[in-house]
């Protein structure tokens, strides 16, 4: 079943006929992505790559059925298009979009907030790789070949680092259900935590891959979360153990940051939730082959 | 993006903050002048620089006249600053504020950041200020008042009355500070800010209270649409290589290793970092050549990178999605012939076009050493650098 995508979600995308937007979208449907259409404001009636193009996301909805939608606007466009597709009726967006200000992603989340339970889209996002089911299907910008079908689930900040984690777990024979890159920006639409939650509900993934980074509390309340209600094992890994500190003006940013941001402490708050934490970067696939051995054998 | 001083009290004062009266100077001549245009009897002179930290790093000074203004002027100008804030570097003086005195009663704390938890802007405010708020904020973090703002409705004067009263105030300064607050919120949300700061935050000797410090960082994501801040950018205040690499698209922090980095992405970018120093190596630098990037852009980086005198080898981890791996083998070729390079490369190609990227290195016949893991990656670099004579 993966979560968030499969080979049936019927997927439009929100600036198709861009040139980036194009490139991609021709890969999602050349891996077999169920792509029905797409978006562009004053080229509605035309097509593209053989899909019909809407003027707007609810045309698109209405005439296609479309579930998710993958927005590939420019960032002083970008949130626009976000809450256009929350309006829609869209159930899941995915958001690519680097350069987004952080005070319109403010007026998103705010948005999406206005929509009972049931109405409420799921955000992905921005400033992030995507979201992929290996040989199911994908949205977003990934090099889908190096995902092997599986039951362990990815989410990670960093795009890149994501992918090195797949290949890691390939060379060792071990799959993925779902790969989630909720991106890096201070503002993003799903946490962790939220993408964590899915996971432990999917019966058909078996152990979850987190990667964080230094910054932010998601990793630390993903922790608090998992130590809860996760009853699959996690693995982490924390990029940034060797940075260096940054460099500031003013004393708010040190104020408000909390314990538990630096890359040490969020190993040690992982560790004490129960996490496995790869030592290292190169460790992540290894570290996950362990921790499956360990439950096979119990 | 970080603006100085005196351009944040123009701009909060613009909305409505109270601030004490001053003049900028290019020169000590014009400092001694501004201070004579000001008239009164005492000035406080202030070194503009992107950083915090600058009274106790002797950028601050309280004159008695105004040839004691011109002098202390004359010290800072092209002095590069060394505060906590900054790197052993410092940063250069170029400017200098010189403002009428205040007379304090009181200093008190207040600022406005985008809390990452609430997703919302957060009010920081303490009834205690000057420079130990950072140190207060250890010892007693009870004492820091916060309250984050609902971006739907803004901030309700029935929330800035509570602070005020929260810090103690009375009478007229209640009025006074919810004034401030709406003016402070305004101008971040106005503006796209990331960062308001006013410390301290004075009550005078009449019981009025002036923001005798300002400080304001704004959202670069936003600058395409404000464009009177993007005019106020300061390049003496960045650090060179950092602004010219962003010139070119390129995310670049210098560090103090051997091993010069070309990374694409920020998490993988540290990820390799983490892995070189685990080899036993230093890394020169944070490199992210970002998304869809070209040859050039490549060759850029390279150039980027070979700035530092200090790096003896270079390692190029690129795991490619949005990027080709063929685009940025040719950008590695390019660089060899273009660049002259006389040091060890060891490069990493991993993702979209990675066939067609190997092979470009493998025929250009150029001495790489290639890596296909990233601990292959960074075991090479740590091991390909040049033994230094003992």
């Amino acid at each position: 079943m993966a979560i968030l995508i499969t080979e049936k979600t019927r997927v439009i995308v929100q600036g198709m006929s861009g040139r980036i937007g194009a490139f991609h979208a021709a890969d999602m449907i050349k891996y077999g992505t169920n792509v029905v259409g797409g978006v562009t404001p004053g080229k509605g009636g035309t097509t593209h790559l053989g899909l019909p193009l809407f003027n707007t996301v609810r045309e698109a909805v209405e005439a296609t059925g479309a579930e998710a939608s993958l927005v590939f606007v420019p960032p002083p466009f970008a949130a626009d298009a976000i809450m256009e597709a929350a309006d829609a009726g869209i159930k899941t967006a995915v958001c690519v979009t680097d350069g987004i200000p952080s005070q319109d992603m403010m007026k998103v989340k705010r948005f999406l907030k206005r929509y009972p339970f049931d109405k409420k889209m799921r955000l992905i996002g921005p400033n992030c790789a995507g979201i992929i089911s290996p040989g199911k299907g994908f949205m977003g910008i990934m090099p889908p070949h190096i995902y092997m079908p599986g039951r362990v689930g990815i989410i990670g900040r960093s795009g890149t680092l994501g992918y090195e984690a797949a290949s890691q777990m390939k060379a060792l024979g071990i799959g993925v259900s779902t790969s989630v890159g909720i991106g890096g920006d201070p503002v993003n639409g799903s946490s962790f935590r939220d993408i964590l939650e899915l996971f432990q509900n999917d019966p058909e993934t078996d152990a979850v891959m987190m990667i964080g980074e230094i910054g932010g509390p998601q990793e630390a309340e993903a922790a608090a979360w998992a130590a809860r209600h996760m009853t699959k094992p996690v693995v982490a890994y924390i990029a940034g153990l060797s940075a260096p500190k940054g460099r500031k003006m003013g004393h708010a940013g040190a104020i408000i940051s909390a314990f538990g941001e630096s890359a040490q402490e969020k190993v040690e708050i992982l560790s004490a939730a129960g996490i496995t934490v790869a030592p290292n970067p190169s460790a992540m696939g290894e570290t996950m082959a362990m921790v499956l051995n360990r439950r096979a054998a119990a | 993006m970080d603006i100085h001083e005196y351009q944040a009290k123009e701009i909060l004062s613009r909305f409505g903050v109270p601030v004490p009266r001053g003049g900028l100077a290019y020169s000590p001549e014009q400092a001694g002048y501004r201070a004579r245009e000001l008239g009164g009897a005492a000035w406080v002179v202030k070194a503009q620089i992107h950083s915090g930290g600058r009274g106790a790093a002797g950028g601050v000074k309280l004159c008695r006249s105004a040839d004691e203004v011109h002098a202390f002027a004359a010290t800072l100008f092209g002095k590069q600053l060394v505060t906590k804030q900054t790197d052993a570097n410092g940063k250069g003086v170029y400017r200098v504020w010189v403002e009428g005195a205040s007379d304090i009663a009181r200093e008190m704390y207040l600022g406005f950041v985008l809390d990452r938890k609430s997703e919302r802007i957060m009010i920081v405010a303490s009834a205690h200020g000057g420079m130990e708020i950072e140190d207060l904020a250890e010892t007693d973090p009870d004492s820091l008042r916060r309250m984050t703002i609902d971006p739907a409705v803004g901030l309700s004067e029935f929330q800035a009355r509570e602070l005020a009263f929260q810090l103690g105030l009375q009478g007229g300064q209640i009025a006074q500070m919810v004034t401030i607050l709406r003016a402070c919120y305004r101008a971040y949300r106005d503006l796209d800010a990331v960062m308001v700061e006013i410390n301290p935050l004075v009550i005078t000797g009449t019981g009025d209270l002036v923001a005798l410090d300002a400080k304001m960082s704004f959202d670069t994501n936003a600058l395409f649409r404000r464009p009177e801040i993007a005019e106020l950018r300061d390049r003496s205040q960045e650090d060179p290589r950092e602004s010219t690499a962003g010139d070119h698209g390129l995310a670049y922090v210098g560090l103090d290793g051997d091993i010069g980095c070309i990374i694409n992405g920020a998490g993988l970018a540290m990820a390799t970092m983490d892995m070189i120093k685990l080899a036993g190596g230093e890394p020169a630098n944070f490199l992210d050549i970002g998304g869809g990037a070209s040859p050039e852009r490549v060759v850029r980086a390279f150039r980027t990178v070979l700035a530092d005198r200090n790096v003896s080898v270079i390692l190029v981890n690129i795991f490619a999605g949005i990027n080709r791996c063929d685009w940025v083998a040719q950008g590695v070729v390019q660089a060899y012939r273009e660049v002259g390079l006389t040091i060890p490369v060891v490069v990493r190609l991993a993702g979209t076009n990675v066939e067609e990227g190997n092979a470009i290195l493998q025929s250009s016949g150029l001495p790489l050493i290639t890596a296909d893991t990233l601990a292959e990656a960074a075991a090479s670099a740590v091991a390909a650098r040049p033994r230094i004579a003992a």
